[in-house]
């Protein structure tokens, strides 16, 4: 008897990710530049979230075709973003044979009000989450990992950070209850019960969580390892930096050695220029990215 | 197997889910991800990740080198899937990494994610357990010292050298220690 697309394979897969860096690729080149530099994992774009930023209008799935142009590229697993909700495109990513779908904020949501019922497939998918509650809902709707929003296509880490706290301080404050006021807090959180029972007996989201949205430095990358990420998406942070081989091998290191800031000043040198930031208080609320989701 | 310290190779991949598992052994687990630490070390497990990103960082920091000449003085390293690519001698596409196991092994050789499964398994002088492989590798050939412990469907997917050990499925994934176990009695 064998048994396919089961939770534990799909979650199974996210934990062979972790320490690891999720690198947004545009072409075969870029492909084959994150997986020499030491990439676990690939997400295929037409274009990288910073481009999708300035170039506004409707972001969609990427073309099958530059998927699968990405996927004869590599060894490494390779990933693909549908908009939230749009339950076709992630048949189509599925029936592509990609290894990971991104239910993404970072395209035009499809859908105002329900996400993907993500148990329907075989593909494993990863959704982002600004707080427990919302990566609870992802998990019961099916997700085998979660990851940050930050603010996507920013270069600035700063949401990414407040992400991963607000998580934490509701993991640590759920630990912290009695049983008794478990339903109350899933009330509150607006999250399955039975997975805040989960998170309280492991004391951590029940799937890997990584960190995404504005990571463009090795201290970046250790930043969010050390905030307890269990690995790191880097979206614009390479291709659109200087000397993207030699920026992506330092955030794969960095993401190893989080903890030897030795080794962190070591790899952090001659880098070249970094991709240009964006402060959060200049983007206009309807071009938030990280507020796509429910 | 009280005083064992076994070292868990934790620069990329599920390092964490074997430290776990041989700390339900009831011995010792250190992560290592420095040449220096594989000093004292009773034996060495290498973990499933992305073999790419694991064996670059293993070259970069000089621990293949390390691993190699500790492995031939008799300490035991397990391999499970991308730890069993980096053991072999022969690989089917790329350069092998530290070329300890007398073994052909092909990546990815199930196919994509979607291919990933769980089944039942039967091993050589352990039994029945529960096998996930998920975009695992398996073993084309072996020969020299290296003995087969387990066939599936066909395909080789364990493999015992003296104390070398590769899995191409994942035991540390299951509440099942009896691989830990073997491991930790080899050590």
């Amino acid at each position: 008897m064998i048994e396919k697309g089961t939770f534990t394979v799909k979650a199974g897969l996210a934990q062979m990710l972790k320490g690891g860096v999720i690198m947004d690729v545009t072409t075969p080149e870029q492909a084959k530049i994150a997986e020499k530099a030491g990439a676990c994992a690939v997400m295929a774009l037409e274009r990288v979230p910073a481009d999708i930023r300035a170039a506004g209008g409707i972001a969609r799935m990427a073309d099958p075709a530059v998927i699968k142009r990405i996927m004869d590229a590599v060894t490494i697993p390779v990933m693909a973003k549908c908009r939230i909700g749009h339950f076709v495109e992630a048949q189509i990513l599925e029936a592509l044979g990609v290894d990971y779908i991104d239910e993404s904020e970072v395209l035009t949501p499809a859908d105002d009000k329900y996400h993907v019922n993500k148990h329907m497939f075989k593909v494993p998918f990863v959704c982002g989450a600004r707080n427990l509650g919302e990566a609870l809902r992802r998990i019961g709707e099916g997700a085998a990992m979660i990851r940050t929003k930050g603010e996507p296509g920013t270069g600035n880490v700063v949401e990414a950070v407040r992400h991963i706290r607000q998580v934490n301080d509701e993991i640590r404050w759920v630990c912290n209850l009695p049983d008794d006021e478990l339903m109350t807090a899933a009330k509150e959180l607006q999250a399955p019960y039975e997975l805040v029972v989960e998170v309280k007996r492991l004391g951590r989201l029940p799937v890997v969580n990584f960190a995404a949205g504005g990571i463009a430095t090795p201290a970046d990358a250790a930043l969010m390892m050390q905030l307890g990420c269990d690995g790191i998406f880097v979206g614009s942070g390479i291709f659109k930096s200087g000397d993207p081989m030699k920026r992506a091998r330092a955030i794969v290191a960095a993401t190893t050695y989080y903890n030897d800031p030795q080794v962190l000043a070591e790899i952090s040198e001659d880098l070249g220029e970094p991709m240009v930031g964006i402060d959060i208080s200049t983007i206009r609320p309807e071009e938030r990215m990280q507020d796509r989701g429910w | 197997m009280a005083g064992k310290r076994i070292g868990v190779l934790a620069l990329q991949g599920a390092f964490i889910e074997h430290e776990a598992c041989l700390k339900k052994c009831g011995v010792e687990a250190v992560q290592i991800r420095k040449a220096e630490e594989i000093e004292g070390i009773d034996g060495l497990i290498i973990p499933g990740g992305e073999s790419t990103t694991i064996g670059r960082l293993m070259r970069e920091y000089g621990l293949d080198t390390r691993i190699i000449e500790k492995a031939r003085e008799g300490m035991p390293v397990w391999g499970t899937c991308a730890g069993m690519i980096l053991l072999a001698k022969e690989l089917d596409t790329d350069e092998p990494w530290l070329k300890l196991m007398d073994m052909k092994v092909k990546r990815n050789a199930y196919g994509r994610q979607v291919d990933s499964f769980e089944t039942e398994l039967d091993i050589k002088d352990i039994g029945k357990i529960k096998g996930v492989f998920i975009r695992a590798p398996y073993v084309e050939k072996v020969w020299g010292e290296a003995e087969v412990l387990c066939i599936h469907d066909d395909k080789i997917v364990m493999v015992r050298q003296g104390k070398l050990l590769a899995t191409s499925f994942h035991p540390e994934l299951t509440d099942d220690l009896k691989i830990h176990q073997y491991f930790v009695e080899l050590c």
